[in-house]
């Protein structure tokens, strides 16, 4: 892809998040929810990436600790080159307004009580010297650039429907004119028809303001749709990474084997062979040594049970952690 | 052998709320004959749950069926049953999977007492005999430790587990039909093709009839038998799922076919639907999708189509067939 001789944006290196457990009678800490284990991941301008996984995997945890909203355990977070966890207040409120986030309900992140209006306006009161009718201007813009109509800007939150909400999400995210904007299931909640016009203005506004998203879905079909690349995680692991078209054609680790052939696909005769999991995915608390999928994996042996696989690149840009990477099986 | 199961006849269910009159089911009918699975496929607020829960008679207090629709279960019309026998008939004849495992089973009661509970009021089991029964029926399913499992309470249980769990219930009296609405959807993809796969060796074991409800195309090609797809109430087409995935006709079925993203074909094109769903209370004259659909015409506008018969097993209700009828050798000159 070309998208690699492109400018990094954003450098995770060896980033880690744990969640403690606390117990007992002094409430001690007891053990840890290792949400995110390890993940390194490099993002270029202008591109998208995927973060696939199943519920559990750490992916919107990824998500949120690049933000900041959640505080890092363990590695580094460059954003645009910057450290962001060495940067003061002030630098990094500035940082912030280059970094946004679409979230899954838009309706749970919206003050049922604020007028849309007001609520779009107030990035540019936090950020901007605007006077006030430049500011209910932009608003307007940004109104009509999401397929909104100047008169909501009057509305609350309940007299939308779920697309319109995403829209203004999907408003308030790009208000700042970021250069990268993180999705959390930014699609999941809507239905079909209205979820394939929010991704067509996604994809839209994606080329006309060169943004750059982290696209976090558990929907393998719309992160082929949207995404470059694509990073599957399972329990709190980077398992593979590869451009889009490389991972769905030829996909390296059994896990992201078994991911893909479980999904449905939508025609007749499309029900190529299945890879059937069995069990169940582990609990992060407590996960299994070695390599956390060996439980569920069909080619498992002793091997994987014993040692961690390392992440490394098996082909030209397409990382996989598995030790039995093009190696033949029987 | 009689081989239909179930005969829905104008189903209308109607609900009395604050702002009036509100019709969410607008007179549909199908059939389904045994060892059949048929899937309602449509979009949040079409109806398709309604229609489910119509059929259960597990209507809301202020919901009803109007008088004129019948649902004949094996020359039983369920619709006109008094509540008493419609109790004893659902979890014995008819049962039903619900979306969300967590809120349908009872969190204070174990996994034990929720499956001995069908048994023995509908087959009359002692206690002893009844839990036997409820540890086969969580081997079925595929639970390990079904011992240990009976003790259990829900919440001890992952998601899949606990839809395996309500599997296991709906089907403790062998109902004959199976009412599953969004059984997968609040499901992993990996979990949710092992949910998929049990769900269709039971039903080939049992010889039942499957009424699958879902908004997910991927399941319905996976496991329907014949498709009947909603709209804001109404039933748009009907057909064998063959027929509607390579000759869909109605312009929503297609939209609905291309909304979606092909994870095969980098290359594909998504084609949004314009607009929202309407509401229910929303009255729309004529076809009720055509402030959506790109073939509207002033006909559209002003009358509700009537349904034209493709060939035996596919039905569709669009005026657009009007012009396919015209030319009925090149059903390609409808615009695609």
């Amino acid at each position: 892809m070309q998208t690699i001789e492109k400018p990094s944006l954003l450098k995770l290196e060896g980033v880690k998040k744990y969640f403690p457990i606390k117990g007992g009678l002094l409430q001690r800490v007891q053990g840890n929810v290792k949400a995110v284990e390890n993940v390194s991941l490099e993002v270029f301008e202008g591109e998208s990436v995927g973060v696939v996984g199943e519920s559990g995997c750490g992916k919107s945890t990824l998500g949120r600790t690049i933000l900041g909203l959640e505080e890092i355990t363990d590695g580094k977070v460059y954003f645009q080159s910057q450290d962001t966890q060495a940067l003061s207040s002030k630098e990094r409120k500035a940082i912030k307004k280059d970094m946004q986030m679409i979230f899954q309900d838009p309706y749970a992140s919206l003050n049922p009580r604020q007028k849309i209006g007001n609520a779009l306006e107030e990035a540019f009161v936090i950020h901007t010297n605007l006077s006030k009718e430049d500011r209910k201007q932009r608003v307007v813009e940004l109104l009509q650039e999401v397929g909104l109509k100047e008169e909501h800007y009057d509305r609350y939150p309940h007299e939308f429907s779920g697309g319109q909400r995403q829209r203004i999400g999907i408003a308030r995210a790009i208000a700042l004119n970021p250069s990268l904007i993180i999705c959390d299931e930014a699609v999941s909640a809507l239905d079909v028809s209205v979820q394939a016009q929010v991704l067509k203005l996604m994809k839209g506004l994606k080329d006309k303001y060169q943004l750059t998203y982290l696209f976090i879905s558990h929907d393998l079909g719309v992160v082929r749709y949207f995404c470059d690349r694509v990073l599957v995680m399972y329990l709190g692991n980077t398992v593979e990474l590869a451009s889009s078209e490389k991972l769905y054609e030829n996909p390296l680790h059994p896990y992201t084997k078994a991911l893909l052939s479980s999904i449905p696909r939508p025609k007749m005769g499309g029900k190529g062979e299945r890879i059937r999991l069995k069990g169940e995915i582990p609990n992060p608390a407590n996960p299994p040594s070695g390599c956390p999928f060996h439980t569920r994996c069909p080619i498992a042996t002793d091997l994987c049970k014993q040692s961690k696989p390392e992440w490394k690149e098996a082909e030209a840009n397409h990382f996989v952690a598995c030790h039995y990477v093009g190696k033949e099986l029987n | 052998m009689e081989k239909k199961l179930l005969s829905v006849k104008d189903l209308r269910t109607n609900f009395r709320t604050a702002d009036g009159e509100l019709s969410a089911v607008r007179g549909i009918s199908f059939d389904l004959d045994k060892g059949e699975t048929l899937c309602i496929v449509g979009e949040s607020g079409c109806g398709k749950s309604i229609t489910s829960l119509s059929l259960m008679g597990l209507l809301p207090s202020n919901g009803y069926i109007s008088k004129e629709s019948s649902i004949n279960l094996n020359g039983t019309d369920l619709s006109k049953l008094p509540k008493e026998r419609l109790r004893s008939i659902r979890g014995r004849d008819i049962s039903m999977i619900f979306q969300e495992p967590m809120t349908a089973l009872n969190p204070v009661l174990t996994i034990g007492y929720q499956l001995r509970e069908p048994l023995m009021l509908h087959q009359h089991l002692l206690k002893q005999k009844a839990h036997a029964k409820g540890i086969e029926l969580l081997t079925q399913v595929g639970i390990p430790y079904p011992e240990k499992r009976m003790k259990q309470y829900p919440h001890e249980l992952s998601g899949g587990m606990r839809q395996r769990v309500m599997i296991a219930i709906a089907l403790s009296c062998r109902p004959q039909l199976l009412i599953a609405d969004e059984p997968t959807t609040a499901l992993d993809v990996t979990i949710q093709a092992q949910i998929l796969d049990l769900m269709d060796d039971l039903k080939n074991q049992l010889g039942m009839g499957v009424i699958m409800v879902t908004h997910d195309m991927g399941v319905v090609a996976e496991i329907a038998d014949r498709v009947m797809v909603m709209y804001a109430g109404e039933k748009v087409e009907e057909g064998d799922v063959e027929s509607i995935f390579t000759n869909p006709q109605h312009p929503y079925t297609r939209g609905l076919l291309n909304s979606v993203p092909d994870i095969d074909d980098p290359s594909f094109e998504l084609e949004a639907i314009p607009g929202s769903l309407p509401n229910l209370n929303e009255e729309i004259s004529g076809c009720r999708f055509h402030p959506r659909c790109p073939f509207a015409t002033d006909r559209c506008k002003a009358d509700s189509p009537k349904e034209y018969e493709l060939h035996s097993a596919h039905r569709v209700k669009c005026w657009l067939q009007e012009e396919v009828e015209i030319h009925a050798d090149d059903r390609e000159t409808i615009p695609s």
